[in-house]
């Protein structure tokens, strides 16, 4: 089969719903699958990313270290619309560093997230093949 | 053809229309269901939004959910072009893929 490319988009705050969450686990199963899996996090979407989430106080799955292991899926192109950030009074340094090893260039450690402007979302949207949204 | 943008919130209650048209590549298409229908009426904020949107969208607006909704067809902007379940649905065919503000 073919791979095709994915693209995540995430817009949902993570504890006041499902969303965030339910998207974690079907891009993990995507990328099993070897798709080319891209995320995006749009409006409240980027409060998934923020540094520090414990949820364990609230008995729910503290799924925020999770994010962690996405390198290690080859997902590595993560964008977030600088925008978003911006309302919200968020800047990179705000989010949790997410990197990856490139085997390509000595096992180098690299960002994952890449933070970009509306204008360069709106091409990465149109690059796609299918597009899921949470 | 590219993207068809699918809105079903309503403008005043979520910020789904803003984002899509803040995302949304000249070209590609606006198709208004559910409560995203509200957006169509003239005179309302959004609707001054949507007319903008039309110098660079091909918009279209669900007739059974603007029917329910009681929005009546003379009270849209000019521009909208209203569509039936078909013609959703070759709209969905027509574009490459849909992507759906929640």
């Amino acid at each position: 089969m073919a791979s095709k490319k994915f693209l995540y988009v995430n817009r949902k705050a993570p504890h006041g719903s499902i969303y965030a969450l339910e998207s974690l686990e079907v891009v993990l199963i995507g990328a099993a699958f070897e798709q080319e899996v891209t995320l995006a996090f749009v409006d409240d979407g980027v409060y998934q990313l923020l540094q520090n989430q414990d949820s364990s106080a609230l008995g729910s799955k503290n799924f925020s270290p999770t994010y962690r292991a996405l390198g290690d899926y080859d997902v590595n192109r993560i964008f977030v619309e600088r925008e978003s950030l911006e309302l919200r009074g968020l800047a990179k340094e705000d989010l949790m560093p997410l990197t990856w090893e490139d085997e390509d260039d000595d096992w180098a450690e690299k960002d994952s997230i890449h933070v970009v402007s509306s204008k360069e979302l709106a091409e990465i949207i149109e690059q796609q093949d299918v597009l899921l949204n949470f | 053809m590219s993207v068809l943008h699918i809105v079903n919130k309503s403008p005043y209650e979520r910020n789904s229309l803003e984002t899509c048209l803040r995302l949304a590549r000249p070209g590609s298409a606006i198709l208004l269901i559910e409560d995203g229908v509200y957006a169509v009426r003239a005179g309302s904020s959004a609707s001054a939004r949507l007319q903008q949107a039309l110098e660079d969208h091909p918009v279209y607006a669900l007739r059974a959910d603007l029917q329910a909704r009681g929005v009546q067809p003379e009270s849209l902007i000019d521009g909208i072009t209203l569509v039936d379940y078909d013609g959703f649905v070759e709209l969905t065919t027509e574009y490459e893929k849909s992507q759906s503000w929640l």
